[in-house]
Parts: structure tokens; C-alpha cells; sequence
């Protein structure tokens, strides 16, 4: 990963660093699953930073509108980020 | 409904701080059952007057003339609490109960709590419930941390925009609560319908109102408002689909309509409202809220805490800390001191009685099934309650601080591996309580796989009534070494949970746990009000118990020890009835080095209640639990050290007691899978007491 010199570009929630944020382009998932991400607020267009991973790798703790989630990474996946719109805490 | 005059349903996310105010409402008048048919906990309760805000009480009788009159005024309405959520989407129970009972049982009024330092998500079910047209009221709990940030809330901003009352509140400080319940029996009163709230623009703007005006007839045939049929159709909601019995022609259009909408917004349905919704919370609040310092939310404090509590490498190591210190606040030093004390008090009340019946020239046999009997055998069990009081207050504290949801956090990995996940360690957790509430709060799961999963597993983590058990035994085998007993049967509660766990997911549970996404609410104080009331609940629980399921228990072992099946008295244990019946069952013990009689009827009786294997054998040999002739007729029954390891190993690990059974049944949803369950686990617990066994004996033990 180019750290440092340019703002880091993460295709997706799972692959931002602690402190990372980015702005959600899609939310992917199949039926409860989607339903779900998208009823606690991860919509299209919401910043979303990634605060921390669990002690043992997984899951993630996540930032969104005021409020902390958790999620796994295999879930974090599904949720897509714009392109050059990330950004470092 | 029943005879209320006015019924008021509670809604609102988790963590709103809903308990809190349900319990503040209702006082001490709660009935906690199921919702027809399903396994979703109702609670519901007599709303108790209010008068001052800001006065703490726990719904003791008010004085003064003023206040009984509204006590009156007021005690005809019911109070449903909803379950928590965070929408009315129909994938799990809580949510189709919740919106089912609002739109079929027509409450007077919702009462929609709302966590008003995260305005943003809490308003997102808002938004649901608004749709479904029932009076309403927004109760903004929290206002005291809003006002601490130095944010302000414009509540009339709020009130003109969504077209419904909304009061500011902070239900652990029994604040804002007389208003909210003013304006609640204004709208009930007045029926004070919520008009239809216009959220949306653009493609989703066009879609719903076709959809809702093709769907009026139906919907209001339906007794529901076309905008939330069209919503929830909209957002492909496959029970809305049916309850309006579309034709297939109406199918069709919707279809198209939805697939115009979606490619106008460029957005798949579910998303495009749940995007409309949020959308349109945020210009709201752009308005209605003013924040001192945009950058610092309610989580900054919370997060200081955190970084600690969910460190990388501290984390780990202040988790089993926190669950050491559980158990040596509730066991060491504080526990065995408050129970001691407890535990006298009772001495005194047996003895007082016993000299009382002799006194008052009561009948040689009702005086022995009195004090050798009941006295003994519930006197034996209440000393107990103190422990297990004091072990929910730790639970109730950890839950309410907001510890509970980051160690299911933590433990979501290693929970993974045997195929559950964060969210069954709560049900894990509470088991070291009681069976009973730790059964019942895998409800908040909401697939049914991982539900059953860790139903079955929640019995081996060691019940608080079982602490009896062990107590007694470090007295007579281990030098009193309570911490040291205590912690191999935990830790190996633990062990066959986890072997059991990875055994049951490659033979019964293939595939993987649902998805876990839990919101990490920020830390607070727990509330004394609510730590107090769940050490109530407990306490009053458990003495109800004593006075009946174990009252019965002791009366009927007592009764078959002192008969012969001629109905003759007694003379040994051996010809008694229970004798002749634990003699049948002895020889499967055997193996185990306790096949005596008396060991086996405390297995036995254990069944009805745990707390009974130690009054069953206070009965069976006739002396007081706390004399030295106690421990060494334990010796006479236990001929081995190591046949007191298997025996507590078994106690350990078999069926649970009658009323876990039953609830296990019913979150089971199935007969034969409890039945199944409590076999299973009665013979694991015989192979695991074997193994014991046969071990220490080895070992020399």
C-alpha cells in the first residue's frame, strides 16, 4: 500500500486502515443481509471511517453518521467506496 | 386488548434507553409473556401517575390527595414495550411483531423513544412508524448528554416538521416524563392521527405516490394507510405482498413500476428508500439541530474509554478480568459475606419456627415434615439467593454499561470458529445465572440456526443454582477451597461447550452463523434504578421458586424418604419409596464411583430444581447443611474424593432443571429438539463424570 505520499484508495469498507474513512458507493449482500446494512444508516453516499479491528483481526468496529457499528470483514467487503474521495484521519 | 382504556405501545431502537423508560412508566405493575405464536418477549404494564419530573421513586404508592387522583385517572392504560429495533423491515421476529401489533391491535398511541444524541439512525424507524398513521408521540430521551455537548435541539423545528408531538426526556432521570405522558393521553384522547409526511423527491417521489394511489383500496380494506403499503411494496416486502392479496395484473405494474424507479435512481429498491429516509433526516436535522462542535459526537468520550477496553493487546486480558472479577465479587469475600449473613438470619427464623410448632403442641409428624422437611430443604436453598442476586447485579451492570455488546465484539471470532457468533456470548454469559433468562435472550438472534445452536450449548455454562452444590462439596472434599472447585467447573463448563460446539457444527449445524452487525453503543453508568430492579426481578424470582417449585420438591422427597410403598413409615431410607426408586437407577452410577442411593436421589430431585440436590440430601441424612455432621455424611455417601469430582462433574453437566427445559422448549420451537437436547447433554455429562472418574482414580485421588 502507498502510505503517506497520496490519499490511499480502498476499493471497499474492508480494505480501509484504522482512521481510513470513505464514502459508500453501493451496498452489496443478498436479501437480510442488504436490508439490514442499509436500515443502520451504510447508504450510498454516507462517510463511513473504520475506528478499529477487533483484537483478534475480526470484526470491525465502524463510524457512521455518529454512531458505532460492528461488522465482519467478510461483510465490509460487500460495501463499495468512491473512487478518490478517501481520505486519512 | 383488555379492559384498558387507553393502550400506549413503546418503540423504539435498542439502547434508546426504552427498559429504562417502560420501567419508569410502569413502576413495579409488569407482566412479562410472549406474543401470540411467536418467541418474542411482551412486556407490558399499568402506567403509574407522574407528577414531578425529575422525582426518582420505583413506583411505590404516591401520598397526597392531588397525586392519588391522577394515579386513578391514569391506571386504565396499558403500556406495550415493543421490542427493540431499528426498522420495519420483515426479516427478523422483533420487527414483524412490532409492526404487526401497531397496525392489528391499533394502539391508542406509539410512544416513539428516540436516543436524541444520535438523532440521525433513531429517526430512520421514526420515519417507519410516522407511515402507519397511529397517534403518536416523540419522546427524545437523553437530552441531559445533548445539552452537556452544549448542542441544541430545536424541538419545534422538529414538531412542525414531522407533524407530531415531541418532548424532551431523560428517563434515568425521571425527567420530561410527566409531559410525555400529558401529551400522550392528549393524543389518545383526541386520537390525534399522524397526517402523511411527504419525505421524498424525485423517482422515488413519483413511484410512491402511483403506487399508493393504486393500492388505496386494498390497503385501507387492510385497515393500513396506502402509504405505508406502498412504502413496504415498494421496498419488495414479500408479507405486505400478501396480506394485500395482489392479483397478478397489480404484481405486474408494480414491477414496472419499481423497475422505472430504480433505473431513474440508479439504485436497487430497498436502497432507494433507505436512502430517501436518511436523505431526508439529514436536511431535517441541518435545521432542527445546532452543534457546538460539529467534530466531537457523543462517541469522542465514549471512544477515550473504549481505546482501552478493545485495545489490541489489552483488551483480551481486561475481558477476563472483568469476568474473573464477576465471579470473585459475587463468590469471594463480598458474596460469602452478605450470604452468611442471609444464611443466619434463616438459621434463626427455622429454629424460631421449630420451637414455635413444639411449643404450640403441633402433631409429632407435621412438626418433622415442617422442620425436617420444608424448613430444612427451602432454608437450605434461600441462603443461596444472595449469590445468585449478587451475580446478576454484576451481569445487569456489565449489560447496561455497555461492556456486554464489546465483548461480543471481542468474542466474535473465537465464537466463529465453533459456528456461532459475537451475539450468542450474551446468552453464554447470562448462563452462569440462570438457564432460564439466558435461554430466553437468544431471541435477540434472528436465525433460527444460530438460536437452536446456542440454546444447546447455554445449559453447560454452570448455573448460579448449582453454586450450592459446589460450596457444600469444597467444604467436605477439597478443604473449602471454593475458588479452586469453582474455577475447574467452569472453566470446564467452558471446555465441553466448546467440544460440543465444533462436534454439533460438522454433524448438525453445517454452513455459517448469520451475519453479525451490532451497533457498539457508547459507554454510560449503569443506572442504580435498573440495576436495582433486575436484582429485584431476580430476587423476587427466586424466592418464588423456593416457595414453590422447591417447597413442592422438599414436600415430596420428604414424603417418599419417610414412606415405604406399603405406606407404612420408614425406618431406613433404603425401604422407602425414594429409596426403591433411586436403588433402580444406582447401578448406572456405578461406573461413575457414587452409585449409593442417596447420591442418586439428589441427581434426581436435582431435575426439578438444582437447588435441590443439596436440600435432598440435607433431608436424606436428617442434619443441618452447616453442622460437621454434614460433611462427614457427605464422606459416608461419597466414598471417594474422586467420586465427589465425578458426582460434581455430572451436576455440572446434565439435564438442566424442569423450568430450563420448558424454556428451552419453547425458544427451541420444537419438543423433540429439547428432549433430544437434555438426553444429549445428560449423556455427555455421564462420559465426561467417567472420564473424571476413572482419571483421578488413577491419579490417586
Amino acid at each position: 500500500m502507498e502510505k503517506g505520499s497520496h490519499e490511499p484508495q480502498r476499493a471497499n469498507v474492508a480494505q480501509l486502515q484504522p482512521g481510513e474513512s470513505g464514502i459508500v458507493e453501493s451496498v452489496g449482500g443478498e436479501g437480510a443481509l442488504h436490508r439490514h446494512l442499509l436500515d443502520m444508516g451504510i447508504t450510498p453516499g454516507v462517510r463511513v471511517t473504520l475506528q478499529k479491528t477487533a483484537p483478534m483481526g475480526d470484526p470491525l468496529e465502524i463510524h457512521l453518521r455518529g454512531y458505532a457499528l460492528t461488522l465482519r470483514k467478510d461483510d465490509a467487503a460487500k460495501i463499495t467506496l468512491q473512487a478518490g474521495k478517501g481520505e486519512q484521519a | 386488548m383488555s379492559k384498558a382504556r387507553y393502550t400506549f405501545a413503546l418503540a423504539g431502537n435498542q439502547n434508546s434507553g426504552k427498559t429504562t423508560l417502560f420501567n419508569v412508566l410502569t413502576g413495579s405493575n409488569q407482566h412479562v409473556g410472549n406474543w401470540p405464536g411467536v418467541t418474542v418477549e411482551q412486556k407490558t404494564g399499568v402506567l403509574i401517575h407522574h407528577h414531578h419530573g425529575g422525582d426518582a421513586h420505583f413506583g411505590l404508592p404516591a401520598l397526597g390527595g392531588k397525586k392519588r387522583m391522577q394515579d386513578e385517572e391514569n391506571s386504565d392504560v396499558e403500556i406495550v414495550d415493543l421490542p427493540g429495533i431499528y426498522s420495519l423491515s420483515p426479516y427478523s421476529m422483533e420487527e414483524i411483531v412490532s409492526r404487526n401489533f401497531i397496525t392489528l391491535e391499533k394502539p391508542d398511541v406509539v410512544i416513539n423513544i428516540v436516543d436524541a444524541t444520535n438523532l440521525e439512525r433513531n429517526l430512520y424507524l421514526t420515519l417507519q412508524l410516522l407511515q402507519l398513521g397511529t397517534p403518536m408521540v416523540i419522546a427524545l430521551n437523553m437530552m441531559d448528554e445533548v445539552r452537556a455537548h452544549g448542542d441544541v435541539i430545536h424541538l419545534d423545528i422538529l414538531q412542525r416538521e414531522l407533524h407530531v408531538p415531541v418532548v424532551a426526556i431523560c428517563a434515568r432521570k425521571g425527567e420530561g416524563i410527566d409531559e410525555l405522558v400529558r401529551l400522550s393521553m392528549d393524543a389518545a384522547e383526541h386520537h390525534r392521527t399522524t397526517p402523511p409526511l411527504d419525505i421524498c423527491g424525485g423517482p422515488a417521489h413519483k413511484a410512491l405516490h402511483a403506487m399508493a394511489h393504486l393500492m388505496e383500496p386494498r390497503a385501507i380494506a387492510a385497515g393500513l394507510t396506502p402509504r405505508y403499503a406502498a412504502t413496504k411494496l415498494l421496498e419488495g416486502d414479500e408479507p405486505m405482498a400478501e396480506l394485500l392479496k395482489l392479483s397478478e395484473d397489480e404484481k405486474h405494474i408494480i414491477e414496472e413500476i419499481v423497475s422505472e424507479m430504480e433505473e431513474a435512481a440508479g439504485m436497487e429498491r430497498a436502497a432507494v428508500m433507505a436512502d430517501v429516509r436518511y436523505n431526508y433526516i439529514e436536511r431535517l436535522l441541518d435545521k432542527a439541530v445546532v452543534r457546538k462542535n460539529p467534530d466531537v459526537d457523543q462517541l469522542s468520550v465514549s471512544d477515550r474509554v473504549d481505546r482501552v477496553l478493545t485495545h489490541p493487546v489489552l483488551a483480551i486480558p481486561l475481558f477476563i478480568f472483568a469476568m474473573l472479577m464477576v465471579f470473585y465479587i459475587t463468590f469471594g469475600p463480598i458474596g460469602s459475606w452478605v450470604s452468611d449473613g442471609f444464611e443466619g438470619l434463616v438459621n434463626v427464623g427455622i429454629a424460631a419456627i421449630g420451637a414455635w410448632l413444639s411449643g404450640a403442641g403441633v402433631a409429632q409428624w407435621l412438626q418433622a415434615l415442617v422442620v425436617d422437611g420444608v424448613l430444612t430443604g427451602v432454608g437450605s436453598v434461600l441462603s443461596f439467593m444472595p449469590s445468585i442476586v449478587i451475580l446478576f447485579m454484576c451481569l445487569s451492570i456489565l449489560e447496561d454499561s455497555g461492556y456486554m455488546a464489546r465483548a461480543a465484539f471481542l468474542m466474535d471470532k473465537p465464537l466463529r470458529k465453533i459456528g456461532l457468533n459475537g451475539r450468542s456470548f450474551i446468552p453464554m454469559i447470562m448462563g452462569f445465572g440462570c438457564t432460564v433468562p439466558a435461554v430466553m435472550s437468544a431471541r435477540s438472534m434472528s436465525s433460527r440456526r444460530d438460536r437452536r445452536f446456542t440454546i444447546l450449548l447455554t445449559p453447560f455454562m454452570s448455573c448460579g443454582a448449582k453454586v450450592p452444590v459446589y460450596a457444600l462439596f469444597a467444604k467436605a472434599f477439597f478443604d473449602d477451597n471454593l475458588v479452586l472447585v469453582m474455577s475447574c467447573l467452569y472453566l470446564g463448563g467452558i471446555l465441553v461447550a466448546v467440544i460440543a460446539g465444533l462436534i454439533l457444527k460438522r454433524v448438525l449445524f453445517h454452513g455459517d452463523a448469520a451475519p453479525f452487525i451490532m451497533e457498539l453503543p457508547a459507554y454510560r453508568l449503569p443506572t442504580p434504578r435498573n440495576v436495582l430492579r433486575t436484582m429485584w426481578d431476580k430476587a423476587k424470582d427466586f424466592i418464588q421458586r423456593a416457595f414453590t417449585v422447591i417447597f413442592l420438591a422438599t414436600v415430596i422427597v420428604w414424603f417418599l424418604q419417610s414412606f415405604t410403598f406399603r405406606f407404612e413409615a420408614a425406618q431406613t431410607i433404603q425401604e422407602s419409596m425414594l429409596g426403591t426408586i433411586a436403588g433402580l437407577i444406582a447401578p448406572i452410577f456405578r461406573p461413575l464411583g457414587f452409585g449409593t442411593v442417596e447420591a442418586s436421589t439428589a441427581v434426581l430431585t436435582g431435575i426439578m430444581a438444582k437447588e435441590s440436590v443439596v436440600s435432598t440430601l440435607a433431608v436424606l441424612t436428617g442434619v443441618n447443611i452447616e453442622s460437621g455432621a454434614m460433611l462427614s455424611a457427605l464422606h459416608g455417601i461419597f466414598p471417594s474424593t474422586s467420586a465427589a469430582m465425578a458426582f460434581l462433574t455430572f451436576v455440572l453437566l446434565y439435564m438442566p432443571c424442569v423450568a430450563a427445559f420448558a424454556a428451552m422448549k419453547r425458544e427451541l420451537e420444537s419438543r423433540r429438539w429439547a428432549i433430544a437436547a437434555v438426553a444429549g447433554q445428560t449423556t455427555v455429562a455421564w462420559v465426561c463424570a467417567l472420564i473424571v472418574y476413572t482419571l483421578a482414580h488413577l491419579a490417586g485421588v
